[in-house]
């Protein structure tokens, strides 16, 4: 496609975007008071940073407890796939809101552990690590066997048979679906905020308290989240390019 | 190649697939599997080739027994080289890099050394026009023959090919054939399941005929194609020469 007609199709979707923005807005009667909101930018940028330092630890932990736990439930050990399903269960089952207060007051608690970064990231990254599971054991799950038998008659060993023949493969069925993960990821960060971890939906909250506003509040918070996700997108979009190839 | 099978037998669950299966070939060089579907054939070279492990009984390769524990089967994997019916290939590689990988991950081969094996390989099956390609844009009889020079790249003492041309077309069952052939008449070891009789007949110097996970019948071409002494061997020709 011409990148004239792609221009001219995304600046009609914006179009679009921007006559509801104004609309549903000139019907608010709202005080806007962008002015004193922005005398607490300092809030916003330390509670955006704080946000990225936890995510990109998050996701970097999640996949790899996501990788730990995908292998475990293909493992011959029935033990190890028990706990496996019994964690990917649990944690997909229930309110991250609920592991989070149950984590912070209950489990460190006990163990007197007071550092509520370390328990959020790990309570982050445990929940978001199961749905990276099975995103993961669905990608492997999708190699069909006669690609297990030829590695297995050219004399590759479990591990290369990994390395060189599911991964590349399931990677493209993952990655797709990871993206979409690692999003929701940094989302999920937000409700860090009820341990009070000094994130930026935290930060934000306390502006709003603050100064009694609303949506100058919200609004920043909104494409400070955009600016966090819109990169993930993107990035999967290219690396789906290149993996891709014919069946 | 010598060959020698002790009763060999096999089931998967309540299906028993090989009863007590004996064969003893002092001098074979090109041995064929045939008979019905269902009867054993693929199984027995599966298990020749490593993949399967039969329930009880022995393989003699060479005068040297075929251990069935994980580690010595790989090592006997690599010894062999085994070609399906489809989907050798990986998808994700192109011809070459399929030929390539095995010589470098388990062969230890060096990178431009196992180029140059790959290359001169397919350059003989006429295939180096093909070498960039992903396996999605060859032909069937392409990838077999692919798949086919994957299996010699690595130098194995025997070749297996279990019905290597049943998804392919007339056409391209020839160029397959064809090859196998060239093998055959290099003195190349090979043992091949198939159901193209004529071809069994050209190149094999013993077929072997499995029925109801038993050989029924065992011996050169002339006597097992011409002159059949059992009752199923003759059934079965019968059956597939109708038509």
């Amino acid at each position: 496609m011409a990148w004239q007609v792609l221009l001219l199709n995304w600046a009609f979707a914006f179009l679009l975007l921007a006559l509801i923005c104004f609309f549903s807005f000139s019907q608010l009667r709202y005080n806007w008071n962008w002015q004193t909101v922005g005398g607490y930018s300092g809030f916003f940028w330390r509670g955006w940073l704080n946000t990225l330092k936890i995510s990109s630890l998050a996701l970097v932990l999640s996949t790899l407890i996501g990788m730990v736990a995908a292998l475990a439930r293909r493992s011959g050990f029935l033990a190890l796939q028990a706990v496996s399903r019994l964690y990917v269960e649990l944690v997909r089952g229930t309110p991250l809101l609920v592991q989070i207060s149950f984590a912070f007051y209950v489990v460190a608690d006990a163990l007197h552990f007071q550092d509520r970064f370390t328990v959020g990231l790990f309570t982050l990254s445990l929940f978001s690590g199961a749905f990276i599971s099975e995103i993961i054991r669905g990608g492997i799950e999708s190699v069909g066997t006669s690609q297990l038998e030829s590695a297995r008659a050219i004399g590759l060993t479990r591990f290369q048979t990994y390395r060189y023949v599911i991964l590349p493969q399931a990677i493209r069925v993952i990655l797709p679906a990871l993206a979409g993960m690692f999003a929701n990821l940094i989302k999920d960060s937000s409700l860090l905020s009820v341990i009070s971890i000094e994130e930026f939906t935290w930060n934000a909250q306390q502006v709003s308290a603050l100064t009694y506003s609303n949506f100058e509040c919200y609004i920043p918070l909104a494409i400070g989240y955009l600016v966090l996700t819109l990169p993930i997108t993107l990035w999967t979009q290219w690396l789906e390019k290149r993996t891709r190839y014919e069946t | 190649m010598k060959l020698r099978a002790a009763d060999l037998c096999k089931s998967f669950g309540r299906q028993t697939v090989l009863r007590e299966v004996n064969l003893n070939l002092e001098q074979v060089h090109a041995l064929a599997l045939i008979g019905p579907s269902g009867g054993g054939k693929s199984t027995l070279l599966r298990i020749m080739a490593g993949l399967e492990k039969p329930d009880s009984g022995r393989l003699h390769l060479n005068d040297r027994e075929v251990i069935y524990r994980e580690k010595e089967l790989m090592v006997h994997r690599r010894s062999v080289g085994t070609v399906f019916q489809a989907f050798n290939l990986f998808p994700h590689l192109t011809a070459l890099q399929n030929i390539t990988l095995p010589l470098e991950k388990v062969h230890h081969y060096k990178p431009p050394e196992a180029r140059q094996v790959a290359e001169e390989i397919l350059e003989r099956f006429q295939l180096s026009e093909h070498c960039h390609k992903p396996p999605a844009q060859l032909s069937g009889g392409q990838r077999q023959r692919v798949a086919i020079a994957r299996a010699i790249s690595i130098k194995p003492k025997l070749l297996l090919f279990d019905e290597p041309t049943s998804a392919l077309d007339p056409e391209m069952t020839a160029e397959v054939l064809e090859v196998i052939e060239e093998l055959r008449k290099e003195g190349r070891d090979l043992v091949l399941v198939t159901h193209q009789m004529g071809f069994a007949h050209r190149i094999a110097d013993q077929i072997a005929l499995l029925s109801g996970g038993r050989i029924t019948e065992c011996g050169p071409p002339s006597q097992v194609l011409d002159n059949p002494v059992s009752d199923t061997t003759r059934e079965f020709l019968a059956k597939i020469l109708k038509y």
